[in-house]
């Protein structure tokens, strides 16, 4: 270990500032402290198109989202036990994203895996929000490491403990890497471009499979998602 | 005679080291990868996850919070005897399943798929998977666990005879391409390959091959081990690394297991083992014992049988 060249490491208070969230660039290594609560969904769908007041003010809940189901469990005294935590694909939630901005002033997503950076460009710069993503993405344990406290579990008899919305009380929670700046750049897309030029090279020679399938695209270079 | 309360307690027992202990096996890969990447986001990756085993260890907790669908495989011996029989035993799975769920805690996954009714505790309509096979001359009987997530990674196409290698490298380049972008399917992984069988068989056997086998070891056929080293430096080579960013480490080990097919065919699964493989063994021994291990040993000589009759061992191709 200790091979990776040291990353450009930084430590945010919830809830997060316009100035902090202008500082950070693709790549950077963020660890945060204060509120965070999980939002997917199950709680898109109540607020956004149920018309469901929130469970708080999101003056109380903050301003970072966290794609996220944690694996937890309701103990005997009624109390929540939260083990670890790992994110889940944010691509699903995209078409949430512009209203919910609105609705609850969020300035920064955490999840795994990103979302496009036309998504950024169109949602997140308007909004004034980044991106930020989970590591591994099994870093399951480090994350739980960083809960201090579980402050409320809204609607969890209702929407299940996957989907409820978790308000979590944290402390040096990460590790998570800039995904999305505020001009709307994508790290994962800019990694994609570079991998994409070698991709050609990789089936060159391969003779093509007898029977073909029907789909969405045989561009190589597309994402999926 | 097996008891089912020690096959209750020892199913409870590995649900808690598949969920929380790395296998050394897929460590030591993942070591070995961290060592030689040189893409440096993919390196930071991979050194974040050596991070998050140890944390996992040391805290007691699950190494991952999806803690994917838990499942189980059992080899039962051919003189083994389990007290109240295999309907004692499903039920004892299920029990330790549920308790395991709660205790540790796992995420409860398990859902039904239309009504999404999740019972919070991994139960449900088939759920959990039992699979099982059998061994000559034993009378132990071993349960695996395996907790996979399942949402990417995972593809089947019906090749044909004429289509080769190469239509088996193409399709193992395109799944390796589509879900390693942004790292969805929580590369490196083991990569299971299914060859053959009808296309359910083709499916199981990718997925045990991929989650069953350790890192390192090789399929008996020397001609599929070399095909399996290729396929392996084959997803290295694609220029992506952990999360889909440049680097070289996606494939921690290749698994292909064969089973005979329709003249006509040649079906290939792919499954991908993510960066928390998860997997556990327990051997309950008659005289009431239970070992524990991380190597599933699953595809024995007799598995892989290819004749009429069973032979014992060092015939066949066993000894390649």
């Amino acid at each position: 270990m200790g091979k990776a060249p040291e990353r450009k490491t930084v430590r945010l208070k919830t809830p997060v500032t316009d100035e902090a969230l202008a500082a950070l660039e693709l790549g950077d290594v963020v660890y945060l402290d204060g509120l965070i609560y999980t939002a997917r969904e199950g709680v898109y769908k109540k607020i956004l198109a149920d018309g469901a007041a929130p469970p708080a003010p999101f003056a109380e809940l903050g301003n970072v989202n966290f794609h996220c189901s944690p694996a937890a469990a309701k103990q005997e005294d009624g109390s929540l036990k939260v083990s670890a935590v790992t994110a889940t694909a944010s691509f699903r939630f995209s078409k949430w994203m512009k209203d919910w901005f609105k609705a609850s002033g969020a300035k920064m997503v955490i999840g795994k895996g990103g979302m496009s950076e036309e998504d950024y460009k169109n949602l997140f710069v308007p909004a004034g929000a980044v991106y930020l993503t989970t590591v591994g993405y099994g870093t399951g344990a480090l994350l739980g490491r960083g809960i201090r406290q579980v402050k409320a579990a809204h609607w969890l008899d209702e929407l299940g403990i996957a989907q409820a919305m978790w308000v979590l009380e944290v402390e040096k929670f990460g590790p998570l890497l800039v995904e999305s700046d505020h001009a709307g750049n994508s790290l994962f897309e800019r990694n994609n471009r570079e991998i994409n030029a070698g991709i050609d090279k990789l089936y060159e020679g391969l003779k093509k499979p007898s029977l073909q399938r029907f789909g969405e695209t045989d561009d190589r270079e597309q994402e999926l998602i | 005679m097996i008891s089912k309360e020690a096959a209750e307690q020892a199913a409870y027992e590995i649900m808690f080291k598949a969920g929380i202990d790395i296998p050394d096996d897929y460590l030591a890969g993942i070591k070995g990868m961290a060592a030689a990447e040189d893409g440096d986001l993919s390196a930071f990756v991979l050194e974040a996850m050596l991070e998050n085993y140890e944390a996992a260890s040391e805290d007691r907790r699950p190494m991952c919070a999806d803690t994917g669908v838990p499942r189980y495989y059992v080899k039962a011996g051919n003189e083994a005897k389990i007290e109240g029989g295999f309907i004692a035993l499903e039920q004892a799975l299920r029990s330790a399943t549920a308790r395991a769920t709660h205790d540790i805690p796992l995420r409860p996954n398990r859902v039904h798929p239309l009504w999404r009714t999740d019972h919070n505790n991994n139960i449900g309509i088939n759920a959990p998977e039992i699979e099982y096979s059998f061994e000559p001359d034993a009378d132990w009987v071993d349960i695996t666990t395996v907790h996979k997530g399942g949402l990417f990674g995972t593809d089947y196409r019906m090749l044909f005879p004429g289509d080769g290698i190469d239509g088996i490298k193409r399709f193992f380049l395109d799944g390796m391409i589509a879900f390693g972008k942004r790292g969805l399917a929580c590369q490196p992984a083991i990569v299971g390959v299914g060859l053959g069988g009808s296309k359910d068989t083709c499916m199981v056997l990718g997925k045990q091959a991929a989650c069953l086998r350790t890192v390192g070891d090789r399929n008996p056929d020397p001609e599929i081990a070399a095909l399996e080293l290729e396929l392996q430096e084959l997803g290295n080579s694609i220029g992506m690394g952990a999360m889909g960013f440049v680097g070289k480490s996606m494939v921690v080990d290749c698994h292909i297991e064969a089973g005979y097919t329709h003249t006509g065919g040649m079906p290939m699964s792919l499954h991908a083992f993510c960066l928390s493989s998860r997997r556990a063994t327990v051997r309950l021994h008659a005289d009431g014992r239970a070992e524990f291990r991380t190597d599933p040993n699953w595809f024995t000589p007799y598995m892989r049988r290819e004749t009429v009759s069973w032979e014992k061992p060092q015939s066949a191709r066993q000894s390649a």
